[in-house]
């Protein structure tokens, strides 16, 4: 079907069948979504942030529903690194597909142990999570101060065997600066967007609708800003942007390939239907069909 | 690949009591749903409006394995409930499941403890229960005198009655009711509000009877994969590594010693 549409992409230096994976976080390590989709047809999947040491996550309720989207504090919960070498990556190994490891840590420290636990598997990219509560800054995150970026970046570069993906954060003043930060620091690729901080009154309890008070805003809903911040990011460094943000269909995630987007990925989606990937890969197969595109990279940054 | 997201069609819609609407949903042919369901399991509901994209969980509160249809019993609770109260009959909706665990079928008498809209699932499970031979006792805690349900219990179980205000059988709650009767049994069984979960769980730890507990927590990706829904278990979880277990696929149903609450 559709051979001759090509739809692969070199993404740092990775090939990708297709330029689609799954948003950190949504598609746990791809073994609940297995029942329902053919990993094997996915560009890579991307598991859910993994730390040097087991986390336990925050207090439930963890997540809510908002007009268009939803709001998660889930806390980063995760099995730690050590279980997830010796179960997750073996699972996902079964499929051809590429596997995007997502990183968090609480120090500059514990990422760089997450690295290093993974210098020897074989795993496509690195994607860093800089949105985590940077402990020793007094709880701020990584990814709002661009000097901050810049070290953690290269630090990092100096321990991965793997290329090193920076997972930006959109709660800053001007996301440009924090991907030039990635770059000058050696970063391969930037992926983009994180959640929005926000928050939820429930006005029957009158209280919080987040045990955690606030909590990252994702979905349909956040589209528009995500694909300005991918736009913007692309034109201001030239290393590759993965981007995301209320993925739901193949209109969408063209509009983000338009913007300069190399690669995208599905997350709150997936729990709306969970064969979203799928279906955004035959959606943007049709589309190219349809407008006699041959080569996806045709699309890619097309706009501006 | 096994699990599908479907499009059920509403084989027949009426409302119950007040707010409390009950819907049979039909599944096709090749669809396996309904012959796979267990007691205890529940059903992804998904609202047509886009605005609300999170699925909403329902247990199941009967099966027809031979027409190919799930009913499921349900009470006003916000827009997601309200929009499905107005499907009718031919309409559609879409649907994952069945989803979670379900509860297990144990030697020896049974007691079903159904708290408000903690009732609806445990249809299902006093008709499996006695259908295996199984003696059924049901205890149904409800506000007041709208006993929704209760007569459905009548071919199944022997039915104990407690109502907050004292309108119909013993004043108080369930626990209050099993104390009064002095119901005895071999295996519990609960589904209810949580402060209800934890009178269970002190009267079977008390009492030294095993008691398995349907949990409820707000979910996102239904089927494991979000940790939205987690509630705490006493020892690590072999899945999470971390005292945590998700309710919509370790659970709903645990045995009461395994969790926190
Ligand atoms: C395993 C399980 C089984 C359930 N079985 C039944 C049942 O048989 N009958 C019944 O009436 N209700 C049941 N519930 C509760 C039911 O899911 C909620 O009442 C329903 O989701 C409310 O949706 P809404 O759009 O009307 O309300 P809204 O408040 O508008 O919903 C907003 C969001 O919060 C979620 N939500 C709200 N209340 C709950 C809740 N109590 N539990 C989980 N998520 C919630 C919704 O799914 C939605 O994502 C069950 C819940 C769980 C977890
Ligand atoms: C439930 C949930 C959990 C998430 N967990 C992570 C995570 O562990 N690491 C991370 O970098 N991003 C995480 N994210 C953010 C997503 O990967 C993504 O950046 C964001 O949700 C925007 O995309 P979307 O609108 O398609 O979901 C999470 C999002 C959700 C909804
Ligand atoms: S709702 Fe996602 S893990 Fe339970």
């Amino acid at each position: 079907m559709g051979s001759e549409r090509n739809l692969s992409v070199d993404f740092a230096g990775i090939l990708m069948k297709n330029p689609v994976t799954t948003a950190s976080g949504t598609f746990g390590s791809g073994a609940e979504y297995d029942e329902f989709v053919d990993l094997n047809q996915l560009g890579a999947v991307t598991t859910k942030g993994v730390a040097s040491v087991p986390w336990e996550g925050n207090p439930t309720p963890r997540i809510c529903e908002t007009y268009g989207g939803m709001l998660n504090a889930i806390g980063l919960q995760n099995p730690g690194i050590d279980l997830f070498v010796k179960r997750d990556i073996p699972f996902l190994k079964q499929y051809d597909t590429n596997i995007i490891v997502n990183v968090c840590g609480k120090t500059p420290e514990e990422y760089i142990e997450v690295v290093e636990r993974l210098a020897e598997e074989d795993i496509a990219l690195l994607e860093i999570n800089i949105s985590c509560p940077n402990v020793k800054a007094g709880g701020i995150a990584f990814g709002q101060d661009p000097k901050l970026v810049e070290q953690i970046t290269r630090r990092i570069k100096e321990k991965a065997r793997q290329p090193v993906m920076m997972k930006l954060s959109p709660n800053v003043t001007d996301i440009t600066e924090m991907a030039r930060a990635a770059e000058a620091g050696g970063a391969d690729a930037v992926s983009l967007i994180n959640t929005l901080t926000g928050m939820k009154i429930d006005i029957n309890k009158r209280t919080f609708a987040l045990a955690n008070k606030t909590g990252g805003m994702s979905g349909p809903a956040v589209k528009p800003v995500a694909v300005r911040m991918v736009y913007q990011t692309a034109h201001a460094v030239k290393i590759p942007v993965l981007g995301m943000g209320g993925i739901s269909n193949a209109e969408d995630a063209l509009e983000f390939l338009m913007a300069g987007a190399t690669m995208v990925a599905v997350g709150t989606a997936n729990f709306h239907n969970p064969m979203a990937t799928i279906d955004v890969i035959k959606g943007v197969e049709a589309f190219m069909k349809e407008n006699g595109v041959k080569d996806i990279k045709e699309l890619i940054g097309c706009v501006g | 690949m096994a699990k599908i997201k479907t499009t059920a069609q509403v084989f027949r819609q009426e409302k119950i009591s007040d707010g409390i609407y009950s819907m049979w949903l039909s599944f096709q042919e090749q669809e396996n749903i309904a012959s796979e369901a267990v007691p205890g399991q529940f059903l992804s509901l998904y609202s047509k409006d886009g605005s609300r994209l999170l699925p909403r969980p329902i247990s199941i509160c009967e099966i027809d394995r031979e027409e190919r249809r799930i009913r499921i019993v349900y009470r006003i609770a916000g827009k997601g409930t309200e929009e499905f109260s107005a499907l009718t009959e031919g309409e559609n909706i879409d649907v994952m499941g069945p989803l979670g665990n379900g509860f297990t079928i144990q030697d020896g008498t049974a007691l079903l403890i159904g708290g408000g809209i903690g009732i609806p699932p445990m249809l299902e499970l006093a008709k499996v229960l006695s259908d295996a031979g199984k003696q059924v006792k049901v205890v149904l805690g409800y506000r007041d005198s709208d006993l929704f349900l209760k007569e459905e219990f009548e071919p199944y179980a022997e039915i104990y009655v407690s109502t907050e205000d004292g309108s119909v059988g013993t004043k108080g709650n369930v626990i209050d009711a099993i104390i009064a009767h002095a119901v005895h049994a071999d295996t519990i069984y609960a589904c209810g509000p949580l402060p209800m979960l934890r009178g269970v769980k002190a009267f079977a730890v008390e009492n030294k009877i095993p008691a398995e507990l349907s949990m409820e927590e707000k979910m996102a990706c239904g089927i494991g994969a979000c940790l939205a829904c987690v509630c705490q278990s006493g020892e690590k979880d072999a899945h999470s590594n971390v005292c945590n277990k998700r309710v919509c696929k370790d659970g709903p149903v645990f045995d009461a010693l395994e969790i926190e609450i």
